[in-house]
Order: structure tokens, then sequence, then C-alpha cells
């Protein structure tokens, strides 16, 4: 199934992404490619198969609820684009 | 000094027969000589020459550790402390760790002096290393071919000789597949078996770090330093490392390897078929039996991949977000214009794509078609090599369907690209190790060869491709103008 230019800004959308005008049309073309590709998973009927997330089907190991980070805050916020009292800034957000 | 094995340069050091500092000389002046190839994105030669006095004052002491002096690289990937660690991307550009991975961590410990970070495919999504922001890679055989991808840089600089060891990562044949192109020898682990703390995620349950080096028995000795448990991983498993160098040795004589009949069908060369097949011919003459196995999904891997792997980027590339560190965009009009244009302007196209293919496979109405789907087929792959392995010891096959294609050659649509991974992507999915070296020449440029092991059976694999280089000389030949 092919992917329009309208999903392909649909999708740009849900994903943080611009794309220019110009560009559109290739995303377009490109995504359906691969989006062709990846329908050939329905050549096989995999009714009744558990899906598999991890290759062992190893579960998430759990630790104990006990800190164990020291606050690095000032070491981390000096590689940030821009920071205040602590506070990393970005344009206003509430009107 | 660039064409001794890791071990000869271990005893070397200890012995005095040259210091650290002579070593890591030599090879400083060799990447500075063969800047060209671009194989990396950021030189260390000072801080290395720093570091090779810190290790010739700690083996005069004799407080040396098991690699100390040996110089080595680290693909871009890995975050080094203090260091730019760009992952190949104009997002990362301005980006200085904060701290080290637990590998970059590690191979310090056991004593390694880093002379560089390597290039690689923008955040390891490509098989060329032609989508880096820093330029593209070329392969030391021929400076028209691409070395793979996505650790094009660091298979480059070892079969370049300017580092007798690298890292890399793979997670659909990033190492593997750059070895085989650049005649060098690479190792993917089991999952789980090297920690992926610091280590720049792409596709969280596929991605693996692993050693680049001349031969198995160099990537033993790194692989030694970087397996292991690690807390700070949740995906980590603790399970004992064993000694990798003792398991070198030993007869292959009566193990059996399975030749899977699905890696052997009209997408592979002739001449690729034919190398391999001499491979295989001289384990049989070691007295191993060869067993035809089939692996039947083999086709689904690719589109099964290409789901997966796409999703879990598009996840965990939205860190990205211009806000707490990497690139921002000028003048933001609010904060969706900052999110939007911070992350357009500082990935790449082929990132772009991938980040797209995964959010529509995970979106509301398409997930159960193509990611649930995708993880159904990634159980059936798995199923395949268990049953596989109830009957073989190793798996062997090509690494990749052709030897290295020409810079431009499969860009202009993006599957064709993908195509080249067939022979390796499998194994991500199924989380078993593999590694690949070289058994052969056509026209030139190396061929490679695939051994795929059970789950952490590493020391079977490097076994079985060290016999094969004690009797063999694939591994020990140099591109031309790098002698």
């Amino acid at each position: 199934m092919p992917i329009s230019p309208e999903e392909v800004l649909k999708i740009a959308n849900l994903a943080r992404l611009q794309i220019k005008q110009d560009e559109v049309e290739q995303y377009a073309t490109d995504l359906s490619s691969i989006i062709n590709l990846v329908e050939q998973m329905n050549e096989v009927d995999t009714k009744d198969i558990l899906p598999m997330a991890h290759p062992l089907d190893v579960t998430q190991r759990l630790r104990e609820d006990r800190v164990t980070e020291e606050n690095q805050r000032n070491k981390f916020q000096s590689i940030a684009p821009s920071v205040e009292k602590g506070l990393y800034l970005v344009p206003k957000v509430i009107e | 000094m660039y064409e001794l094995s890791v071990s000869q340069l271990v005893d070397g050091l200890c012995n005095g027969d040259f210091s650290s500092v002579e070593l890591t000389q030599c090879f400083v002046d060799r990447m500075q000589k063969y800047s060209d190839l671009n194989a990396f994105i950021t030189k260390l030669g000072e801080r290395a020459i720093l570091q090779a006095s810190n290790a010739d004052k700690l083996i005069k002491e004799k407080k040396h550790g098991p690699l100390t002096g040996l110089p080595i690289a680290h693909k871009d990937i890995f975050c080094m402390y203090g260091v730019k660690t760009s992952c190949g991307s104009k997002m990362l550009d301005n980006f200085s760790a904060p701290y080290n991975a637990t590998i970059v961590e590690k191979l310090d410990q056991a004593g390694c002096v880093v002379l560089g970070k390597t290039n690689m495919d923008e955040f390891a999504m490509g098989s060329s290393n032609e989508n880096s922001f820093y330029g593209l890679v070329k392969n030391p055989w021929n400076t028209d071919c691409v070395p793979g991808g996505s650790s094009g840089g660091s298979a480059a600089a070892v079969a370049a000789r300017i580092v007798p060891l690298a890292t890399g990562t793979d997670t659909g044949g990033s190492i593997r597949q750059p070895a085989a192109l650049c005649g060098v020898t690479g190792l993917k682990p089991t999952y789980g078996r090297v920690s992926r703390y610091g280590m720049i995620a792409y596709a969280s349950s596929l991605d693996q770090g692993g050693p680049f080096g001349k031969s198995a028995e160099d990537c033993a000795h790194m692989l030694q330093a970087m397996a292991g448990f690690d807390e700070k991983d949740s995906t980590s498993l603790d399970k004992a490392v064993p000694d990798y160098k003792q398991s070198l040795n030993g007869s292959v004589k009566d193990k059996v390897i399975g030749v899977p009949e699905e890696y052997f069908s009209e997408g592979l060369s002739a001449d690729v078929k034919s190398v391999i097949e001499d491979a295989i011919k001289w384990y049989e003459q070691q007295g191993c039996e060869i067993k035809s196995i089939n692996l039947p999904n083999t086709n689904l891997a690719i589109p099964a991949y290409y789901v997966i792997a796409p999703a879990e980027c598009s996840s965990n590339l939205s860190r990205f977000d211009g806000v707490r560190y990497g690139y921002r965009c000028e003048d933001p009009k609010d904060l969706h214009d900052l999110y939007d244009r911070s992350r357009s302007e500082a990935f790449g196209d082929e990132v772009k794509r991938r980040i797209m293919i995964g959010t529509y496979a995970l979106s509301s109405g398409y997930y159960d078609a193509y990611y649930l789907k995708a993880q159904q087929i990634r159980r059936l792959i798995s199923e395949d090599f268990r049953k596989a392995f109830k009957q073989v010891d190793v798996i062997l096959s090509p690494t990749t369907p052709e030897p290295a294609f020409k810079i431009g050659e499969k860009t202009a649509d993006p599957v064709t690209m993908y195509l080249s991974d067939i022979y390796t992507i499998s194994i991500n999915l199924a989380g078993l190790p593999a590694m690949s070296l070289p058994c052969g020449f056509s026209r030139g440029l190396p061929i490679g060869m695939q051994l795929i092991g059970n789950y952490f059976e590493e020391d079977k694999l490097l076994n079985f491709a060290h016999q094969y280089q004690l009797d063999t000389d694939w591994h020990k030949n140099i591109p031309k103008n790098f002698k």
C-alpha cells in the first residue's frame, strides 16, 4: 500500500520532523518503496505465533528502589544550548 | 610494527622491545598519512601520546593490564568523556560526552591508548558509510568502493593498519559486513554479552558492540576486555565470560558445520559462492561434518528488520529535541518549531526515512499489521536457528552477496542498499553471536565468510575462525597502497 504525500506530512508531524514541500514527493516514493518491501511479511501466516520482543525472551531486570545516582545537573547542563538558574530554556509554551 | 599481531605487540611492550610511545607514534603517523580514507571523525594523536607515556610508566612498574599501551580506535557511537561523540551526525556535532560508555571504561582499564573516534553511517543507519555527516569513508582495497557500514571507519582503519584493534556496533550487520568488505575480522557478540551503556542507541533490541581486528586471535583480546555483565545496562546478561584466548585452541575435527541452503540461492554472486565453497572444503578436510540445513524464514528477515529497527529508532531518536544537548535551530518560533527544525536541519535523509517508517509502523491502526507481525516473524526466524543448532555446532555462510560495491552505486533507492544485508540481518533478530573473516578475493576485493554460533558461544566461533587462520593467510593481506 503506497504512502501518499498527505500521509507523509501526517507522519512527519507525529515524528516532529519538517519536510519541505519540494521534498514530500520523494519521501512518499521512498517510504512507499520501503513499505512495499515490508509487506512481504504477509506471505506467511503467523496466527497464534507469540510476538518476540527480546532475543532470549528475558524480562526486565529489577533493582532495589534506592537512590544510586548523584545529582550532576551542572555538569550535564554545561553542554545545553540554553539554560538559566538550572532550567532548560525553550520558547514559551503557555500563552 | 603495524603488521604485528596483538599478542606480539603486547609481548613486545612488556619485554621492552619497543615503548608504547614509539608504537603509538607509528600509528598516529599512519593515521595522518592516510587521512584521505576519512576513516576518522576525531583524531586524538596528542592525547594518545600522553596516554602512551603513562602506559610506559605502568609497564616499567609492572602495574600494567592485559592491553596496556596498545593503540585502538572507537566507533564514534561510544560516549567518551570530554571527547566529541558525534554518532556521524550534525545533531551531535557539538556534543562532548559527559561520561564514558562502559566498554570505553573497560578498555581504558585494560590499558588501551585511544587514537581517535572513527567515522560511521549516521546513527548507525547504513551499509556503506555514505550516510555520514562527515563524508564517506573509502575502502583501502579500492578507493572507488565503499568500506561497508555502518562501522566503515573502524573496518577501514584496521584494514589500512592504522590501528590494530577498533570497536564497532552491529544492529543488522554493521560489524560483519564492513569486516567482509575490508578484508578484516569482526565479531558481533550474543545480545546482552557486551554492555550498551553509553553506546548511542539505534535499535535497542538488536544493537551490540564488538571488536574488529586483523584476526580472530586479535578480536579475542578485545572481546575479553569488552564482555561482561554491567548493572548500568538493564539488558546486560549475567553470564560468566570464558577465557577467549584459551578457546582459540583445539581441533575442529568431528564438529558439525551447517550450511544453509537459503543463503546459496540466486542473489549470491558466483565469485563469492566459489570462495565460500573453498572454505567449506577446508573445514571438511579438517574432519568436520558438513550438513545442509534449512532456515526457511530467511527471506522474511529483511522485511521484519525494516519494521522493527525503524520502530525502535523512532523511539530512541525522539530524545534529540534541541532542548538539553546537541543541535538547536536558530530563532525557534515556538516549541513545535524548535523540535521540527532542530531535528530536520540536523538529521540526514536516511535517518529521517527510518524515523518516519518507524512512526508509521507504530501508529494507531498500523501497529498490528506491521510491528506485531514483525515480532511474530522474529520468533519464527529464531525458531529456525534453534532447530538448526540442535544438529550443528556452527553455521557457515557468505557474509555479503557480493564484494565491495562502488561509491554511489546503491544510493538511488534505499531498498537496494537494504538488500545487501540479507545474510547478516537474521542473526540480529535472533540475538545470536556471529563473525566475519576473510576467505578470498575477487577482482582485488576481499570476500568474507560468516560463522554463526549458538547463544553465548563466541568461544566456539573464535576457535573455528582461529584454526582456519592458522592454516590460511587471507587475513594477512594488506591493501597495496598501505604497506
